[in-house]
């Protein structure tokens, strides 16, 4: 009911009701103008907006030295002065009453009564539109200051470069010094981490998990046949859960005893079988861990047969429709 | 005179008893999962042929030996069996088929902060930056707070319970050194002063600020607004 109430008090108030209340007598007594103050404030208010705009600009950049430095300085400042503002406005310019005795509540003259005070608060104001301008601009800077990050959280539209591996067939595999892997070398009971030969080791879809299964412990999904040269399996180490590294490989000394081989991403502990194609064994993750066929060459190195098995890293809108 | 041809005797006669007791003490514990001759028992123990001094040493001193239930994981406590009884079971399970020796670390020679890359690649998945442990699913990840320097380096080798093992090729003995190192760093941390609220860094930290922090600032305006009001 007193939402109605509300509702009602605000149109007649927009609808040119105050100009019958001026003649009343006042409830807030008149305060005085204070331009000065005024000026202050509006100034503050530039000073947050340019602020908030410099943390949106430095964010853009993305290149200037001790960019944390300025991002936490400009945001600071913005709200530093906003505050400020604020602090101003309430203390120097809205006109104060003091009301004695209870505060009205759901009665419709007091609510009338609420109404005028909030309208003759502003009477000391002269610059209306222009400290609202301020303020407005302010806010808009602030909340584009607080969104611009979102910008980095990936392509928006285009996805197709979210499924470029730098992964081709018959690219070596090497270790983080570029030495290339023998497949003789390559022992069970231990992971290796592994990298495309004279590519960007940093993309998402470089780094590798490689380990050894006993061939006859293999239970690879169909077509996969000759995937993994020796019981030799190669998987993508980026979880394709929230892009963490696969960097726990759990692997039994006695298997009857114990539980059976996994690759585990620490983040979540999204858990996945090797022996079966990187199924999801438990945890968030929604897909299987991509896996990568191999081969080995005339020389006795591991070498890529081709790409991978499905999209690489996090999932992202449509990743299962390609 | 005397007393060294007695000590020389008494040390000839020992010896053999010393491999008996180890053959009768492996009867009493081991032998009923890993099999009379240490050839193991197929859903109940692995075999003990070949994995030498440096596998018993570890899994008897740490205490994760022997175990109530073959399908248990093994932790860490003190073991009820005696040093000496210890010595004389490895030498036992030692002679069954050979294997590695007790492996002799030297964190001296090793450098701290390749220890501290090392430990990051390898090793920090699971048992975390500050040596703490933590959990792989179906399994816990023990601390390393309690590790002798023998007792990391036995593990790096043979990979104990869900743990990868790692060769020389993987890890050599002079990073092993470093690794090593590094634990040792970790069990006696150099803290600068204040609450290192368990090493875990800065997501540990930010938790304890906001919540320490945020219920000051809560504090402070509460009081802020009773004196407002009286």
């Amino acid at each position: 009911m007193s939402r109605i109430r509300m509702a009602i008090a605000g149109l007649l108030f927009l609808l040119g009701f105050r100009r019958a209340q001026r003649a009343r007598r006042r409830i807030v007594p008149e305060g005085r103008e204070d331009r000065r103050t005024e000026t202050l404030v509006i100034l503050l208010l530039g000073a947050a907006a340019l602020c908030a705009a410099g943390f949106v600009a430095v964010y853009a950049l993305d290149r200037i030295p001790r960019q944390t430095q300025f991002l936490g300085l400009s945001t600071g400042l913005s709200f530093a002065c906003f505050a400020a503002a604020s602090i101003l406005v309430g203390k120097r310019l809205v006109a104060e009453e003091e009301i004695k005795g209870p505060y009205p509540t759901e009665h419709e003259p007091e609510q009338e009564e609420v109404v005028r005070i909030v309208e003759e608060s502003k009477d000391t104001f002269t610059r209306r539109r222009l400290l609202g301008l301020a303020a407005g601009g302010a806010g808009a800077a602030l909340s584009a200051a607080i969104l611009a990050p979102v910008v980095s959280l990936g392509p928006f539209l285009d996805t197709d470069r979210l499924y470029v591996t730098p992964w081709r067939r018959g690219r070596r595999l090497v270790d983080d010094r570029g030495r290339p892997f023998r497949a003789a070398d390559v022992e069970t009971g231990t992971f290796y981490t592994a990298y495309p030969e004279g590519a960007d080791p940093e993309q998402v879809g470089a780094p590798l998990v490689v380990v050894r299964l006993d061939p006859r412990a293999l239970r690879l999904p169909d077509g996969r046949e000759g995937w993994a040269p020796h019981g030799i399996l190669a998987y993508s180490k980026v979880c394709t859960h929230a892009g963490c590294a696969v960097a726990l490989y759990r692997t039994p000394l006695y298997e009857p005893t114990s539980p059976r081989p996994a690759l585990v991403c620490p983040c979540h502990y999204s858990t996945f079988d090797p022996a079966a194609g990187g199924a999801v064994l438990f945890g968030p993750a929604g897909r299987p861990l991509p896996q990568l066929p191999l081969l080995v060459d005339g020389a006795g190195h591991l070498r890529a047969a081709g790409g991978f098995s499905g999209p690489v890293g996090p999932s992202w809108w449509g990743v299962r429709k390609k | 005179m005397k007393v060294a041809l007695l000590l020389t005797l008494a040390a000839v006669l020992a010896a053999p008893a010393a491999a008996e007791r180890g053959e009768s003490l492996y009867g009493r514990y081991c032998a009923r999962c890993h099999g009379g001759s240490g050839s193991g028992l197929a859903d109940r123990g692995p075999s003990l042929q070949g994995v030498g001094a440096r596998a018993a040493d570890f899994y008897l001193r740490t205490g994760y030996m022997p175990l109530r239930q073959p399908g248990d994981q093994p932790r860490r406590h003190r073991s009820i069996l005696s040093s000496a009884q210890i010595d004389a079971l490895v030498r036992y399970v030692a002679s069954l088929g050979g294997g590695p020796r007790v492996p002799r670390p030297h964190p001296e020679r090793g450098n701290v902060s390749e220890g501290m890359r090392l430990f990051t690649d390898h090793c920090a998945g699971c048992h975390q930056i500050a040596a703490v442990g933590g959990i792989v699913i179906g399994g816990r990840v023990p601390s390393l707070a309690q590790s002798s320097p023998v007792e990391v380096a036995e593990a790096v080798r043979i990979g104990p319970y869900l743990m990868p093992r790692f060769s020389r090729k993987q890890i050599s003995d002079r990073e092993l050194d470093s690794i090593v190192r590094y634990v040792q760093q970790t069990q006696s941390p150099k803290d600068a002063g204040g609450w290192a609220i368990g090493h875990l860094g800065p997501i540990s930290e930010g938790l304890v600020a906001w919540l320490v922090a945020g219920t000051a600032l809560l504090l402070i305006s509460a009081l802020i607004g009773r004196r407002a009001r009286s």
